[in-house]
């Protein structure tokens, strides 16, 4: 087994061995990729990498192989580097070597003035831990890796306390100074949920920037040799990669202040910045990437698209059940969103419609497939959104719980801001990858006058539902960053901001303890059915879908059938969103075609929500 | 002086045998008249540097010393530089990577002099092929003879273009005496490709050969000249205008040319260039040039030869301006989804300071990387290099925008081949209908508005009549789109947003005036008063979408009238009192005030604005649903078709797009239509006829503002054509647009006439008429009564009602009280009406 693991343990040995081999000839640098994609392709190979996002950074070896699940947060300015460089020691002998995939020269030396130094360039990526990742996300990812890996010393003996809430993540001392909550349901317990935000820029000594508050885990800065052009901001990727944690890089700082005034190295940058590109490893290392694989999704149950890295097998096996099983799914999971909804089967529909959305395409600014639910009709004072959440935390890989109470709004950075002193992007809570559940809860706002920076948020969240973009600031102009985020609104009533769909709640159960009746609902479920439930929802957005002539012409006819009985009662809207419904309802049901019956069902779904919404309206008069 | 330069093509014999001398006198050290202190000056710090030379990389600079060559004519008997001090060029002269060489050693000089002529002809600089007498003679002659004939560049306005332009150039600095040349590249380029290779590769050896050569010819000319300090050149435009992406480890040490923004500043660094050291024994002195930010200091006085005597002396040695600038890349150059790169760039001496963030610039530098020390103690070296680029000329390409011109730099984006295809597709007839039909795809039909909104983006030709005291005319067309909500505005504006380079998109809800025009802030750190812009500002050139435009507060919407007319923003805050441009094109988006379009009510009552503010807009659509058959099927096609289109389609679209970009951003560059004869008498008939329609019915149909709308709309479709005449097809399609667009919004509810006074007074002819015979029904009515000093108001209004056969509303009859209590008949206080 040993020999195996040499190219895990110490990958630099097989780098500076494919160098040495080369003679010089440039084609090295792509012997050395395609050295590990095989590696990494055989069986399970990649799993026997140990993990950055479950390992805690100093059970890792400095220099050997490592994986690590994230979103890129920020590019830095690429760098130009010493990819050959000449070394003279004492002994006077020179000796070419490679610096690639390193940060710091080796032994003696450098030889700055020789004729086989090769300048390269590379690109720093700032990677965090994907936001929002869910609990069972990161448990079954951790599972899978822990049974294999031999090559640390670390016994994982914490998967124990899985689903516990209470999961603080001691084994990470740097982070246990800053108590305010994580994104789980907890934090609404242990204080104002607004305390975050605020305490997020103070507290500590170095931020971390996570986009989030509250999060956990490592950030990393990763160094890419290849193709960084394609790589954007927050896709989400696992990375494959030689460790760095050299203490030597974090002794740059020091040393600058103590050094003379007059190095013209020396001006380039600010404290802040220096603070921010060269943190101290132990607590960013560095990252040089040998392979990276961009994830569609992170639901470590499903594969991911590319055929070379496989899941584990039971859980395939499992994927592959659930789509042989899909109907029963389909209705299990229905089942159990309408006990959730306390009875209301028709919210449990369109819950599942929306789970299931994904923004597939973009016809010049018109994002399309995307469908933003508005739940009215949540009671208030009790904590019932907030068991939702947990419910929808449950199912979806990653989430967020923003909670509108008028602090909230008016406090937190909401959209991602460049910071020129420090050069970087600061991020903020809608720096999010494809595919997260944003949860609204609108039911915890308050009336209140809202601040410029409350409506600047207001307007962020909306341009996000409308557009699914969010607009960087760059101090001097703004970017725009396309997203595909759901946006799950929770409200009393009509939600202020704009949604796709609303639907008015209409419980039909009236438990006495909505705490007790919910968590009743919970147990019920075996865990079983939870990764069912999880791959079941990955997998009914990632199908195809087309639309046949013929149906495209009996669609049209129907429009203009409906248009001719009442002209109000259908707009340009209105087919729009059927559209999307019937899309989503088949894919539901996973068919990736629409039938005419689908279409029908569309329609009386349709009909149900809207005349739901009119008697509300009727019920009660004041209602906008 | 203009003779001398066209007949002797060549340099004077005399100075051109003294090039030759310097280079047959060896050293890449060219300086001819100061080769005495130069041979001094290079052994004099030379010679603590040698024992170091071996062991440390660091310091591995030749003792060349690049800087500028004539840095050293203190007391030169050449007549014409004599009293003028050299600067030092920092920006050349910082650090240098190069190889170690000794020049007064065997191996290098045979290096690099292959003297096969003996005469040292073939004499280059070590690691270059840069011959020093030949530069200097090509460059002398590219001066002397280069003309421009085509220049449109504004620097060179006022010059004779069949001239030598670098010559005019020269007489300009005698006479301004701001002793700088700038050079453009693409002019040596032309004139000697050769030449303009060195340039670009060896930038710190061919400029300062540039500087000399350029001091000779400038003090034989004019011998008498002061200047502040000799000339230096500045090159620039060096390649084509690159993209700071585009940079790579290639570009190290060569003359470089990218754009962006300059998002910091540092403070002024005072650089020390040369450290001046005194014998504390002695009184020796001796000066040491600083490398890389290094002072070797002198060990032994080289007079009585005492140990560590030497001491610096602050106030006689020499430090130059330096400041640190950070270069971001302009948004324009950024693949999607990518954030953009920042460059350091350190300007030098009067460079320092002529940069404010927040400015477009392009620079022109040498690009440097120097390796970073982990430690200084430490034999290891992080991997990595600090790159950075010394600048030698600045360009703002924003400026030239308070001119009102961007003819040059931007013209410069579009490749010949982009051109030719952009003047095919003009030519093509129909190129108005494929262009509107790109214009948001995803959008169904309302053809006539993505028409009006595609005149928007060319906008009309912009006129200066301000010496004639007429001020300018406003050249933008503003657009406002009225109609039921979910009518795809917003998205429509969306669109129009992405697709220009200067767009601004504003909600009229969230909007302030402040957000809208500027504001003054105070820098937190400087406590200096900031002017901050707003959208109408930020937007100036480009097209200012504002969506719910009905829910922006009369306050806000009052900043409006200035801009949309005048064109201008007046500031008087916190002691700034100016006036900013804000030429910005307005595209506004209104809903109607009930929730859905009520066709009985005129525009003006159903979105509720003022009417001098509609006025300004030359065009007012409607978009309302127009339930009929036949569109709703296409409508339901067209939407699912969206849904569902293959992926090459949408890339078609995608390309669409941006061919559209190019064609608009090269109109509104290149193109500048004028009225031709026939097409001004068309206006004239069309206003006429405008006006003649409406006083058959005793009403005004048409004003000047009007007119003035048709000549834009003319123009702008001119535009569209890339043709350099309005002629009398634009001014149909004007005149069928504004009948478009009135037909929609100021057609007469009551009527079913078109109605400009709707517009412009806000009320119909038909229903001021109405208001007039309500009030004297009411007036007959109250006389009809008798003398009765009081009445009931309810009471009144029913016998009103009773009496007239036409229903009358509350509002109606509250006006016709108004009316007569104008009228000083009578006066409505509560519920009882008194006579007077």
């Amino acid at each position: 087994m040993p020999t195996v693991h040499d190219w895990i343990n110490n990958p630099l040995a097989v780098v500076d061995g494919l160098f040495a081999q080369s003679n010089s000839s440039p084609d090295w640098e792509k012997k050395v990729v395609e050295y590990f994609k095989e590696k990494l392709k055989l069986n399970d190979a990649h799993t026997w990498v140990p993990s950055l996002n479950d390992v805690p950074l100093y059970y890792l070896k400095p220099n050997s192989l490592v994986k690590f699940r994230c979103m890129v947060q920020d590019m830095f300015d690429p760098e130009f580097f010493m990819g050959v460089y000449e070394t003279n020691d004492l002994t006077s002998n020179s000796k070419v070597k490679c610096g690639k995939y390193k940060d710091i020269t080796v032994g003696g030396q450098v030889d700055f003035n020789s004729r086989n130094t090769v300048t390269s360039e590379r690109q720093t990526f700032y990677c965090v831990p994907i936001p929002g990742e869910s609990q069972w996300a990161k448990e079954i990812s951790f599972i899978c890796q822990a049974r294999v890996v031999p090559s640390t010393s670390y016994v994982p003996n914490r998967h124990k306390r899985s689903y516990e809430e209470d999961d603080e993540m001691d084994t990470q001392p740097q982070h246990s100074a800053e108590s305010h909550g994580n994104t789980e349901p907890k934090r609404q317990e242990t204080e104002a949920p607004s305390h975050d935000s605020s305490s997020a820029h103070c507290t500590s000594s170095l931020d971390l920037n996570f986009p989030l508050p509250g999060e956990k885990g490592p950030a990393c800065l990763v160094k890419v040799y290849e193709d960084w052009d394609g790589f954007k901001l927050n896709d989400m990727l696992e990375v494959f990669g030689i460790l760095s944690v050299d203490p030597a890089l974090s002794v740059i700082a020091d040393e600058r202040e103590a050094s003379s005034l007059l190095d013209p190295t020396e001006v380039t940058e600010t404290v802040e910045e220096q603070r921010v590109h060269s943190p101290p490893p132990s607590l960013v290392p560095r990252l040089h990437m040998l392979y990276a694989q961009p994830l569609v999704h992170n639901n470590p149950l499903l594969p991911s698209s590319a055929p070379e890295n496989n899941v584990h097998e039971s859980s395939l096996a499992t994927y592959t059940d659930v789509l042989g099983e899909l109907a029963s799914v389909r209705a299990e999971l229905h089942t159990y969103l309408t006990h959730v909804l306390m009875g209301d089967s028709l919210a449990a529909e369109y819950l599942i419609l929306h789970l299931i959305s994904n923004v597939y395409s973009r016809r010049d600014v018109l994002p399309l497939g995307k469908f933003t639910l508005n739940l009215s009709g949540c009671p208030h004072s009790s904590p019932y959104t907030e068991h939702l959440y947990k419910v929808i935390q449950q199912l979806v890989p990653s989430s967020y719980r923003l909670c509108m109470s008028l602090h909230n709004m008016n406090n937190q950075r909401m959209v991602p801001r460049k910071d020129y002193t420090a050069n970087r992007l600061v991020s903020g809570t809608l720096q999010l990858a494809n595919n997260t559940s944003l949860f609204l809860d609108e039911t915890q706002l308050e009336q209140g006058q809202l601040d410029a920076t409350g409506v600047r948020n207001i307007t962020a969240l909306g341009n996000l539902i409308s557009w699914q973009k969010v607009d960087y600031d760059f101090n001097y102009h703004q970017m725009e960053f396309p997203c595909n985020i759901n946006v799950l609104i929770t409200s009393e009533g009509r939600s202020l901001l704009p949604s796709d769909s609303q639907v008015n709640l209409r419980p039909t159960l009236n438990p006495p303890n909505l705490e007790e009746y919910l968590s009743a609902v919970q147990v019920a479920q075996v865990p079983s059915q939870f990764n069912k439930y999880r791959i079941y929802l990955s997998g009914a957005r990632a199908l195809n879908y087309t639309i046949s002539d013929e149906i495209t012409k009996a669609v049209e006819e129907d429009f203009v059938e409906m248009r001719k009985d009442d002209p109000q009662s259908m707009s340009a809207e209105d087919l729009h969103r059927l559209l999307v419904v019937a899309r989503l309802l088949s894919l539901s049901h996973g068919q990736n075609t629409l039938s005419r019956d689908g279409w029908m069902k569309a329609k009386q779904l349709e009909a149900l929500r809207i005349s739901r919404t009119q008697q509300q309206k009727s019920l009660s008069g004041n209602e906008p | 002086m203009t003779s001398t330069a066209s007949e002797d093509p060549l340099s004077p014999p005399s100075q051109r045998s003294r090039a030759h001398d310097t280079s047959t006198e060896l050293q890449p050290m060219p300086t001819s008249p100061a080769m005495d202190t130069a041979a001094q000056d290079v052994s004099l710090f030379s010679s603590p540097m040698a024992p170091r030379s071996g062991t440390s990389e660091v310091d591995a600079s030749s003792p060349l010393m690049y800087g500028t060559p004539s840095s050293r004519v203190e007391g030169t008997p050449r007549s014409g530089i004599r009293g003028t001090p050299a600067r030092q060029r920092a920006d050349l002269g910082s650090v240098r990577k190069a190889p170690q060489v000794d020049m007064h050693s065997e191996p290098v000089s045979e290096s690099c002099c292959h003297s096969e002529q003996g005469a040292g002809q073939r004499l280059v600089i070590w690691g270059t092929d840069v011959n020093v007498g030949t530069c200097k003679e090509k460059f002398q002659r590219f001066l002397q003879q280069f003309t421009a004939p085509n220049s449109r560049e504004e620097e060179n306005a006022g010059l004779d273009l069949n001239e030598p332009l670098y010559m005019q150039k020269l007489d300009e600095i005698s006479v301004v005496g701001e002793p700088v040349l700038n050079v453009n590249c693409s002019h040596i380029q032309t004139f000697d490709a050769d030449l303009y290779r060195q340039l670009i590769c060896y930038p710190q050896e061919v400029i300062p050969t540039f500087d000399m050569a350029v001091n000779e010819l400038f003090f034989d000319r004019l011998p008498d000249s002061v200047l502040e300090h000799q000339i230096q050149v500045r090159p620039y435009s060096a390649l084509k205008t690159r993209n700071m992406r585009a940079l790579n480890p290639e570009d190290i040490d060569q003359l470089i040319t990218i754009s962006g923004m300059v998002i910091r500043t540092s403070q002024l660094i005072p650089e020390m260039q040369e450290a001046f050291f005194r014998c504390q024994v002695c009184v020796f002195n001796t000066r040491v040039e600083v490398d890389r930010g290094r002072i070797a200091e002198p060990a032994v006085c080289r007079n009585c030869n005492t140990t560590h005597s030497m001491a610096l002396v602050h106030n006689r040695s020499a430090f130059s301006d330096k400041q640190m600038i950070k270069l971001q890349e302009s948004p324009e150059d950024m693949p999607a989804g990518q954030t953009p790169h920042t460059t350091v760039v350190y300007a030098h001496n009067d460079l320092v300071d002529k940069v404010q963030p927040g400015d477009r610039i392009n620079i022109t530098g040498i690009y440097r990387a120097a390796p970073m020390r982990l430690n200084p103690r430490q034999s290891q070296v992080k991997s990595v290099y600090k790159t950075h680029i010394d600048v030698i000329h600045f360009r703002k390409t924003d400026e030239k925008r308070l001119h009102g011109l961007d003819e040059d730099g931007e013209q410069k984006l579009f490749t010949k081949e982009r051109v030719a295809m952009l003047k095919e597709l003009a030519a093509k007839p129909d190129v108005y209908e494929r262009l509107s039909s790109a214009l948001a795809p995803s959008i169904y039909e309302h053809e006539d508005i993505k028409k009006g909104i595609l005149l928007q983006l060319f906008g009309g030709t912009r006129k200066d009549f301000t010496q004639t005291g007429r001020g300018n005319f406003r050249a933008e067309i503003n657009i406002l789109l009225c109609g039921d909500p979910g009518t795809s505005k917003s998205q429509l504006l969306q669109y129009v947003y992405n697709l220009v380079p200067r767009g601004q998109y504003t909600s009229g809800k969230g909007s302030s005036a402040v957000g809208l025009t500027a504001y003054v802030m105070k820098d937190p750190e400087t406590r200096q008063l900031v002017l901050q812009t707003g959208a109408l500002v930020l937007s100036d050139n480009g097209i200012c979408c504002i969506d719910e435009f009905d829910k922006m507060s009369d306050n806000t919407r009052s900043v409006l009238h200035e801009v949309m007319e005048q064109q201008t923003l007046s500031i008087a805050k916190a002691g700034i009192i100016c006036q900013l441009n804000a030429r910005t094109s307005v595209l506004a988006a209104a809903n109607p005030v009930e929730s859905q379009w009520n066709p009985k009510k005129t525009t003006i009552e159903n979105i509720q604005l003022p009417h001098t503010l509609l006025s300004r807009f030359d065009l007012i659509f409607l978009m309302l649903d127009p339930q009929d058959e036949a569109y709703d099927r296409r409508l339901a096609h067209h939407l699912v078709a969206l849904y569902y289109q293959s992926e090459e389609q949408i890339e078609e679209e995608h390309l669409d797009m941006a061919v559209l970009k190019d064609y608009i951003a090269f109109a509104r560059t290149s193109v500048h239509p004028r009225l031709s004869e026939e097409a001004s008498q068309a206006l004239i008939e069309a206003y006429v006829d405008m006006r003649k329609i409406g006083s058959g019915r005793g009403m005004v149909s048409a004003y000047p503002r009007q007119l003035e709308s048709l000549i834009r709309l003319a123009e702008a479709h001119a535009k569209v054509r890339f043709s350099s005449k309005v002629e009398s097809i634009d001014v149909e399609e004007a005149k069928r647009l504004h009948r478009e667009a009135l037909k929609q919004s100021a057609t007469d509810p009551r009527t079913g006439f078109v109605d400009i006074s709707i517009l412009t007074t806000g009320m119909s002819a038909t229903a001021r008429k109405r208001k007039e015979e309500v009030a004297q029904a009411l007036k007959k009515l109250i006389q009809s009564k008798g003398k009765t000093p009081a009445m009931k108001y309810q009471q009144l209004f029913d016998d009103l009602r009773g009496q007239s056969e036409a229903a009358i509303t509350k509002d109606m009859f509250d006006e016709a009280l108004r009316a007569l209590a104008d009228e000083d008949y009578l006066t409505v206080t509560g519920k009882t009406v008194r006579l007077l």
